[in-house]
């Protein structure tokens, strides 16, 4: 809320020479080595990079923070002429809050489920003596009115449970503006949250952004997202700066060949191979309803499809949509209502604990988090020898040999990583390391539950050219369940689309991304961002011109 | 099921520093831990060491008399001789070997029974789960020691029925909290993959389960442990616990206390003895809580 009247091209924030140290194993590492950049009032910054990047480290230290167990060892932070790096506690804790808001990725862990959201919105005013709690109130329902929230006088009154998870991540936009601050810090605000709801919270935030002329750094993996949001990109890699630009230069013209692969993940295709001929469907799920208790409303309401050898049928569809509900039907962890599951035109005992090993080692899954996925306490040799001994009784010399195979098939050296355990591995290994423990069971159908949408997206690139050289090498079949419609594009053959435990759509993938599409699918698919920064508005301004989307966001 | 957090991904170097063995780390881990937790390890080794040691270190028999009542300290008998004219020191060298030996075995069998039951109750569930919490339960209810008391008093004072009866009343403590650290692990996935996999309950418990909870156990153990001793001790002071001639510190405070009167301080040393090995395991447990529970990555 600073009275002086801002003018564009002001600087307001200047970092140079940033470096921060982070302490572990009983030493003082470099996370961030010396980034510089400037920020200007009402210009918005996006900061893209892998994880470790050092991206969020930035963030913070634009507040003059520095996480526990990190600290600032060199450079400055001037925001609007103070010194952040040698501030005292006091004079930042004046800042935070009133001129420098931040906003978070998991607006539901970051806001107190025991206080209604009106209330957290006007703590901060009133704290920091700017208004009254009645202003705070009007000003809050005004806001959320500007952010087209349902109900905007009403909305307030709610607990942060009693709203969405979009409307959450808006609430806590609209919070962040409750001081009117000049920066907000924006660190992956809608990567949990699913592509619909998505691109309605990043039109709020790019709209409240320019209205109030606040300046914005914006954190994000995602490089279309970026695309929509910043006036300028910098790309980052290991705590070092990569390149600076403005954004249509930085999309159109990347300089360094780290930018260049970034740009160019999104191009992988599967392999096209000719079809098995036709015999009995691998899979076949016929007509399944479920519920999780007898009471309950079903989850599923007759889901019925078919996956066939060698064929990758994506499952796709928002979070509650049924998607991992149906894997659980099928690897028998829930019995279904009504319907059956077929495989290999034998139907399979409903429970998993009435199949046979021979059934059970049919289908094997790849869970999204690596990290819980595989026993950390066991060595890698022990993860993957356990199907090989199970299912298939090897044991000694030809156990052995098969290992080094397996490990050699996933891309890993295996005098190198066999007796590790998985804390010693990167999430993209400890993923290979659980596509080793599916194929070591020699299944005929893996299911893969949203596998890559926890790693980077280099990483995640090479995880599905692996699964796809698999899958011709060993005539596999994958049930791939993922939100993410880019994934879907590479690497599936037919596609079910899911909405509220039905399926709404389904087809070859060409069918599916071709017009005339299924409403919801339409939907769905233009929800996702596009690599153009002028796509959102465009696809904004024609749902605004359709007017049905006044709902989109609940 | 789409809330992807950010990986550690691109840390290589990280794995490599990791390269270490366990037996590397652990000697570190050692080299590094604060004075307390050294000085715990110090005063445990001492007590082992005497109870493994007992006959070659004490310079008389068990229940040898071997002089005049409540002799005062001195040469001969360095601290003094009790109600009976038994040599003190000799006793206490004894009552190591005989308190600390029947505690550990007494916990030991308490957490076989109760981290077993506390395992299965967790990957089971349902009915099994229901019907041994609310046994446990039925058994929390009455206080520990009355309860003990009652159970010695009806099946006799025997070492046995001590271990069997304070074991089966500790049980319960370590049931639930196996229990509870147990759930945490069985909605993991990889618990979920052994299941589909078509894993037998054995292998769940012992192979997937056991390793992930075992810190948090093995703190409980040491924690335990000191309750154990201090119940024995208390129902051998009371009478109830381990039965004379054999040498226990509960049993000697009161064989003892009387000299209290007397500003002789002999009945303190077996208290202390008692208060000293508690004390050590306590820093020992602090050290490893400490270290397991991730506390020592934050500054």
């Amino acid at each position: 809320m600073s009275s002086d009247t801002p003018t564009s091209n002001e600087i307001l924030l200047e970092v140079s020479g940033l470096k921060i140290e982070g302490y572990s194993e009983g030493r003082w590492h470099q996370i961030v080595k010396g980034v510089d950049f400037t920020l200007r009032r009402g210009e918005i910054l996006g900061l893209i990079g892998e994880s470790g990047a050092g991206k969020s480290t930035i963030g913070v230290a634009a507040m003059g923070y520095a996480k526990p167990g990190c600290r600032i060892s060199a450079g400055s932070v001037r925001f609007d002429g103070i010194e952040l790096t040698t501030a005292s506690e006091e004079q930042k804790r004046q800042l935070r809050g009133a001129r420098i808001a931040y906003v978070a990725q998991s607006a539901a862990a970051s806001f107190n489920p025991a206080h209604k959201l009106i209330d957290q919105f006007s703590e901060t005013v009133v704290q920091h003596g700017i208004g009254s709690r009645e202003q705070a109130y009007a000003d809050a329902k005004a806001l959320y009115a500007k952010i087209r929230m349902p109900e905007p006088d009403l909305i307030g009154f709610r607990y942060p449970h009693q709203v969405s998870g979009g409307q959450l991540q808006r609430a806590m936009t609209a919070m962040a503006l409750s001081c009117r601050p000049d920066l907000i810090i924006f660190d992956e605000p809608t990567t949990a949250l699913d592509v619909t709801t998505q691109i309605e919270v990043l039109a709020t935030i790019k709209d409240i952004v320019r209205q109030f002329n606040t300046a914005a750094i914006y954190i994000t993996h995602d490089l279309a997202v970026v695309a929509q949001m910043a006036d300028r990109i910098k790309v980052l890699r290991y705590g070092e700066s990569v390149e600076e630009s403005e954004t249509r230069q930085m999309l159109d013209d990347p300089q360094q060949d780290y930018t260049k692969s970034l740009w160019a993940v999104r191009s992988f295709r599967k392999t096209e191979k000719p079809p098995l001929p036709e015999t009995v469907p691998l899979l076949h799920i016929e007509n399944v309803t479920a519920s999780y208790a007898r009471s309950l409303d079903p989850v599923l309401i007759d889901i019925d499809f078919e996956i066939h050898r060698r064929e990758t049928v994506a499952i796709v569809g928002e979070s509650g949509s049924g998607k991992s509900t149906t894997a659980r039907v099928i690897t028998g962890l829930l019995s279904p209502s009504q319907g059956r599951v077929v495989f290999d035109g034998v139907e399979l005992p409903a429970d998993y604990r009435n199949r046979s090993r021979a059934q059970l080692q049919q289908v094997q899954m790849i869970y999204q988090m690596a990290d819980t996925a595989i026993n950390p306490h066991q060595r890698i040799r022990d993860i993957i020898g356990r199907p090989l001994s199970f299912y298939l009784n090897m044991e000694g010399e030809a156990k052995k040999r098969r290992l080094r195979e397996l490990m050699e098939m996933i891309e890993l050296d295996p005098d190198q990583y066999l007796d590790r355990y998985p804390e010693e591995l990167s999430g993209g290994q400890k993923q290979r390391i659980c596509i080793a423990r599916a194929i070591a069971a020699e299944p005929k159908l893996i299911i893969c539950d949203e596998v890559t949408s926890a790693l980077d997206q280099l990483v995640a690139e090479g995880i599905l050219r692996l699964l796809d050289r698999l899958q011709q090498e060993l005539d596999l079949a994958y049930m791939f369940i993922t939100h993410d419609l880019a994934t879907v594009k590479a690497i599936a053959d037919r596609v079910v689309v899911m909405l509220q435990g039905r399926i709404v759509e389904q087809g070859a993938k060409e069918e599916i991304f071709s017009p005339p599409h299924h409403e919801y699918t339409e939907l769905l698919l233009s929800s996702v961002p596009e690599m153009d920064p002028d796509w959102m508005q465009r696809v904004i301004e024609e749902r605004r011109s359709k007017s049905g989307m006044e709902s989109a966001g609940n | 099921m789409t809330t992807p957090a950010p990986p550690l991904e691109n840390l290589p170097n990280v794995a490599d520093t990791l390269q270490i063995t366990r037996a590397q780390r652990i000697l570190r881990g050692l080299w590094t831990a604060p004075l307390s937790a050294k000085l715990g390890l110090l005063i445990i080794l001492v007590y082992v060491f005497v109870a493994l040691f007992a006959p070659w270190i004490a310079p008389f028999g068990e229940s040898e008399i071997v002089g005049k009542k409540y002799l005062p300290w001195g040469e001969e008998y360095f601290l003094g001789t009790d109600n009976l004219g038994r040599d003190m020191l000799t006793r206490l060298v004894y009552g190591a070997r005989n308190t600390v030996g029947i505690a550990l075995v007494t916990t030991v069998y308490a957490f076989v029974l109760g981290g077993t039951l506390g395992i299965i109750a967790a990957v089971l569930g349902g009915w099994i789960d229901q019907l041994l919490s609310r046994m446990v339960d039925v058994l929390m209810a009455i206080p520990a020691l009355i309860f003990a008391m009652l159970l010695l008093s009806i099946f006799g004072t025997s070492v046995l029925s001590l271990i069997l009866i304070i074991g089966l009343l500790d049980a319960t403590r370590i049931f639930r909290i196996t229990r509870a650290v147990s759930l945490n692990v069985v909605v993991m996935d990889f618990v979920e993959a052994a299941r589909l996999r078509g894993e037998k309950l054995a292998w769940i418990t012992l192979r997937e389960i056991l390793p992930s909870i075992s810190a948090p156990l093995a703190a409980e153990f040491g924690i335990r442990f000191c309750f154990v001793f201090l119940t024995i001790s208390a129902l051998s002071f009371l009478g109830l616990g381990i039965q004379p001639p054999t040498a226990d510190w509960g049993s000697m405070v009161r064989d003892t206390a009387d000299l209290i009167t007397f500003e002789d301080y002999t009945p303190l040393i077996p208290a202390a003895a008692i208060a000293l090995l508690t004390i050590g395991v306590n820093f020992v447990v602090d050290w490893f809580l400490h270290q397991t529970s991730g506390l020592k990555d934050e500054l």
